[in-house]
């Protein structure tokens, strides 16, 4: 029986879930012009807030709700508090505060939930459906998959078709004529770190409890895939963000199913290198390569 | 001029840093040695000794509970007086199950708290780092908390004592167990990318041959994603699957297999197949562990009726805060009894040296089901070992008590009965 | 004197190193084992951040991977010296072979990433080099045979040579040679700085536009601070490998790689002598915190969450209030401090792309002036 299929779905599966989360790196990145490095630690953050929720209230979608809003909460508390304060022509300055704060939040979470991996259930069965002798995917997989598209329709929807998207967008490529226009610069910059969180946390939820569980550094490696998905795809572009990270995901799914040995990180390696030698960019980038 | 006095500032910047560091590190450096006549950590009425344990890290399931009840025996011992008058002090360190930081740790232990000796460090990839630093120091290393062959090299690392049946013996006794009742069946493997693996594989080999094992599949605890070796072992069509995982990993496996319709037959070693941890870590897909196999050498924490386990549990309750009673309390407090043990046979003059010799006579038993195999030649951990199988929510012993060695003696039945806990739990001369 | 001295960069370093060389030596003999390791092992941290302060401070490139460059020198230090172990290398030799060897050998993996980074920007490069860390850990396991999986490898030490005596603590011995590689490197780092090159080398952070106008070959000069800041790197892995006796991907981390940028930032970026501030602070400060957390923890299981947690959040807190509101770090406090009485105001630049403090009044700023 050849695996192709499976590997394909569960790559899919995975890879939806980078997506989702170079998405809200990508958010971030189009309004500050900075790369968020703590939205992995934030959203550890609120993975845990949804790990209590649902062990207090029994509901697994109290918790999924938790971490949306705990995501929304945090990404907002972090650009108005923190973010705002840090000098915007110094670049490494943003990346300096963002380890900072993952370093906060993780030893927070640290002290708050101690260092034990914290197994979470998911709602639906993981057990792939079979057509015939083929596993092919597992209701989890079609849940993930719902949700990830439902999140980008409502984005795509949200930035094209209503006015604070619209605002949201113009705040962001042209700052000063969108205040001469008497759009709230700051707040929309608050709202994409928001949006960001809140992503970023549902995406999260989908992917820990597939692992070990609930842990401070349980978002760590899921945070430098979906950075490399960004980076492949173009930290400028949503569709970038998408192809990036299902991408990432097919290319761990079929090293690690066809290699004996798991090389799916060099490969990944070799993958970002060959893009960003082609284009310096990223794939879906319409910027050019220096930033001015 | 003025640039130039500039330019000369910096490298005296640079000086009058140095300096500086060199004022704070000294004025923390303390007085150092003054140790001549006994040996560290030990004073008229305290010995001081200390461990590296996996309190976080991919491996804290249920091995983060080990110390505390090793500690928890020590208080117990402490609050009858202690041993010989001096009371024990048990520092435990977390290394994460990183084999960096138990460099950074056990050199705190050795170097800056000046323990008397490391007991019950844990981890195969972790201790074998700090082997010939405890070596060199010439730090006794007691009772290591891994079934590794490695601690058993008295001419190469004569201070370092092994405590558990090492991962070898399990195998073997699986293996005999395998071919006298899943005769026929396709025989795989699973196991961490080490020494332990690696051992392991070495004793299912050597009983089942080459040829007997057929798939054979290795993880690294830094990548939690398992399903590649789930699948490859599912499509090789293995009926059993030996483990020799850590309990995280076993509840990955088991969880994996289940998610891709695999359900073998599974065998782990005792390190990996604590009913509590494994459970806990499933979560609600526990159940999947009904009738998996384990080997082990120490009473099940489920035998309520076993002194042993009877004696550590008054001990839980009343010095570890009643915690969860398992595979891994009865594990720590073994290790406790073991050290007790020995400083009461080395009796009041205590250095380094005298208390290997004590451990070397041979005189220690505690609760395990065979023996201890110290001797001047040897420095391997308990010998008899046992099957096991979980039936709801008990992981119960069945069969008879195996022996055998890391080496080429064939696994042969063990007759002796096992020793009793005396009447306090405390061991005496 | 002083204007001889201040004239020949050379002679003057040299001068310097030689007096932070006795100094060291002079302090190794007070310190107890333990304080003599913790020294070591900030020396051996101190040829990497050295080396990062150069290249992002003063090349504006960004490397978050800079562990795993020096996992690279440590896994050849441990490779090599076994290699020249077994056939019977005795003595200094079996010590400067595996240290040359992790030199070049990182220097050469970083020409390669830095070929790479060098059209890249700001977070494309720190993609690119972040990436690095989970390599490494992807590559000990594959190749498990030689590399020793997560275990990790053995490295053969010598003790201290027969001629200081047989009681001769090894982690005095393990100072010097620590010591020793950190005086090399700053000295070397400093004359670069100072030379020609460092002022092309601002130039291109600067404005790469106008630096290619004036003449300067812009990529090869990102590689070049690329290679050498890799090299350094690569000799404070091999250094940390003698430390600790073996390698392992653990010591590597991707956390491992982030602290060594943070120290640097803290200590003040751009900085050598803020170099020495971060390498300082990444061995005192979990030890401080750490015996905080001992003191404060009333129950065993607090102190244990605290333990380890407590550093990394005073950690994370420095650095964000040291980035907000005083980014040119310890390093810069210090020089701010002495030279209070003749700061001249200069008009704050502003560099796209740049990423040093815009603060003039640094030392290290003020030589970008001197161009």
């Amino acid at each position: 029986m050849d695996p192709f299929i499976f590997l394909t779905v569960d790559g899919l599966a995975r890879g939806a879930v980078f997506a989702a989360f170079a998405l809200a790196l990508v958010l971030i990145w189009r309004g500050a012009r900075l790369v968020n490095f703590s939205q992995g630690a934030m959203a550890a953050a609120t993975t845990f807030i949804a790990y209590s929720v649902t062990n207090a209230s029994g509901s697994y979608w109290l918790g999924l709700v938790a971490a949306v809003v705990s995501g929304l909460v945090i990404g907002a508390i972090t650009e108005r508090y923190v973010m705002r304060f840090v000098d915007p022509t110094q670049h490494l300055n943003a990346v300096i505060v963002a380890l900072g704060l993952v370093l906060v939040i993780q030893a927070i979470l640290g002290i708050i939930y101690g260092s034990q991996y914290r197994p979470m259930d998911v709602p639906f069965s993981r057990s792939p459906l079979s057509i015939g002798d083929q596993p092919l995917l597992s209701p989890y997989d079609i849940f993930v998959f719902v949700t990830v598209l439902a999140v980008m329709a409502g984005l795509g929807f949200a930035f094209t078709r209503t006015d604070i998207g619209l605002k949201m967008r113009a705040a962001a490529f042209a700052p000063d004529m969108a205040r001469l226009l008497g759009v709230n610069v700051g707040r929309m910059l608050t709202l994409s770190w928001a949006l960001a969180g809140a992503v970023g946390g549902l995406a999260a939820l989908l992917v820990v409890p597939t692992e070990l569980g609930a842990h401070p550094h349980a978002t760590d490696l899921v945070f430098v895939y979906a950075f490399t998905a960004a980076v492949i795809g173009g930290l400028d572009s949503p569709i970038g963000a998408v192809v990036g990270g299902l991408g990432v995901g097919l290319v761990l799914s079929y090293v690690s199913g066809y290699s004996d040995n798991d090389l799916s990180a060099v490969v990944i390696l070799g993958l970002l290198i060959g893009v960003l030698l082609l284009r310096p960019s990223g794939l879906f980038s319409h910027a050019t390569a220096r930033q001015v | 001029m003025h640039e130039h006095t500039h330019r000369f500032r910096r490298p005296v910047a640079t000086v009058a840093s140095l300096g500086l560091i060199g004022a704070l590190a000294a004025c923390g450096g303390g007085g150092g040695g003054g140790d001549a006549a006994s040996s560290p950590g030990v004073t008229k009425d305290t010995i001081v000794v200390g461990t590296h344990q996996p309190l976080t890290g991919p491996a804290a399931a249920g091995y983060s509970s080990i110390s505390p009840a090793t500690k928890a025996y020590f208080d117990y011992v402490n609050s009858k007086g202690g041993v010989h008058g001096r009371k024990i002090t048990y520092k435990v360190k977390d290394d994460g199950y990183n084999p960096a930081n138990t460099q950074k740790v056990v050199r705190e232990l050795v170097l800056k708290d000046k323990v008397f000796a490391i007991v019950n460090g844990l981890g195969t990839p972790t201790h074998t780092g700090v082997l010939d630093f405890l070596k060199t120091n010439k730090v006794p290393d007691l009772f290591v908390a891994s079934g590794s062959r490695n601690w058993n090299q008295v001419k190469k690392y004569p201070t370092t004592f092994g405590f558990q049946a090492d991962y070898t013996t399990e195998a073997k006794v699986q293996a005999t167990y395998i071919k006298a009742n899943l005769a026929g069946k396709k025989v795989c493997f699973l196991g961490q990318d080490d020494d332990f693996g690696r051992d392991a594989l070495l004793g299912l080999t050597q009983v089942l041959g080459e040829d007997g094992v057929a798939e054979r599949q290795k993880y690294v605890t830094s990548n939690t994603n398992v399903a590649p070796q789930i699948g490859k072992l599912k499509s090789a069509g293995c009926e059993v699957v030996s483990l020799a995982t850590v309990p995280g990993f076993t509840a990955l496996a088991v969880g994996t297999a289940a998610r891709l319709k695999f359900q073998p037959q599974w065998i782990s070693t005792s390190v990996g197949a604590d009913l509590n941890t494994v459970g806990g870590a499933l979560g609600k897909a526990a159940p999947l562990l009904e009738g998996f196999l384990s080997s082990n050498y120490l009473p099940s924490a489920f035998d309520a009726e076993d002194p042993w386990v009877k004696q550590f549990k008054k001990i839980n309750a009343e010095f570890n805060d009643d915690a969860p009673f398992t595979g891994n309390t009865v594990y720590g407090m073994t290790v406790g009894y073991l050290f007790v043990q020995a400083l009461q046979q080395n009796g009041k003059d205590l250095t380094r040296e005298s208390l290997m010799e004590t451990v070397e006579k041979g005189g220690l038993d505690g609760s395990g089901l065979g023996k201890l195999r110290y001797a001047k030649d040897d420095h391997a951990g308990y010998g008899g070992v046992r099957m096991a199988k979980v039936t709801g929510t008990s992981q119960d012993y069945f069969g008879p008590t195996y022996s055998t060695d890391d080496g080429d003696t064939p696994v042969e039945e063990y007759t002796e009965e096992p020793t009793q806990p005396p009447a306090d739990g405390i061991p005496t001369e | 004197m002083i204007e001889l001295l201040a004239r020949h960069t050379l002679l003057r370093h040299l001068l310097v190193t030689l007096a932070a060389g006795v100094a060291l030596l002079a302090l190794t003999y007070t310190l107890s084992p333990y304080r003599n390791y913790q020294l070591a092992t900030m020396a051996a941290y101190l040829c990497a951040t050295a080396g990062l302060t150069v290249l992002v401070g003063l090349s504006g490139q960004l490397s978050l991977g800079h562990g795993a460059l020096m996992a690279v020198g440590a896994y050849t230090y441990a490779l090599m010296s076994a290699e020249v172990g077994d056939r019977g290398t005795t003595g200094p030799m079996l010590l400067l072979l595996p240290l040359v060897a992790a030199v070049v050998a990182t220097a050469i993996v970083g020409g390669i990433v830095g070929l790479a980074g060098a059209r890249l920007f700001g977070p494309y490069l720190a993609g690119l080099t972040l990436t690095l860390t989970i390599v490494v850990p992807a590559i000990t396991t594959t190749f498990a045979d030689q590399l020793g999986g997560d275990q990790g490898l053995s490295v053969l030490v010598e003790p201290a040579p027969a001629s200081l005596g047989i009681t001769f603590p090894l982690e005095r011995w393990q100072a010097w040679i620590a010591c020793a590689a950190a005086l090399l490197t700053m000295l070397l780092l400093a004359n670069l700085v100072h030379s020609r090159f460092g002022r092309e080398m601002r130039a291109v952070r600067d404005d790469e536009v106008a630096a290619r106008l004036s003449g300067i070959n812009v990529q090869r000069t990102k590689v070049i601070v690329f290679v050498v800041s890799a090299a350094t790197a690569g000799l404070g892995g091999g250094i940390l490998a003698i430390l600790t006796q073996s390698v392992s991907p653990g010591a590597f981390s991707l956390a491992f790689s982030l602290f060594l940028l943070m120290a640097v930032v803290i200590g003040g970026i751009g900085s050598l002598a803020g170099a020495v501030w971060g390498a300082l602070l990444l061995v005192a400060l979990p030890e401080i915190t750490d015996s905080l957390a001992d003191n404060i923890g009333s129950s065993p299981q607090l102190a244990e969450r605290l333990d380890g947690n407590l550093s990394l959040a005073v950690f994370g807190l420095v650095l964000i209030l040291v980035t907000i509101v005083f980014p040119r770090g310890i390093q810069g406090l210090v020089s701010a401090v002495s030279q209070r009485t003749r700061r001249s105001g200069r008009p704050p630049s502003s560099r796209p792309g740049t990423t040093t403090t815009e603060d003039p009044p640094t030392t290290t700023s003020s030589e970008s002036i001197d161009a």
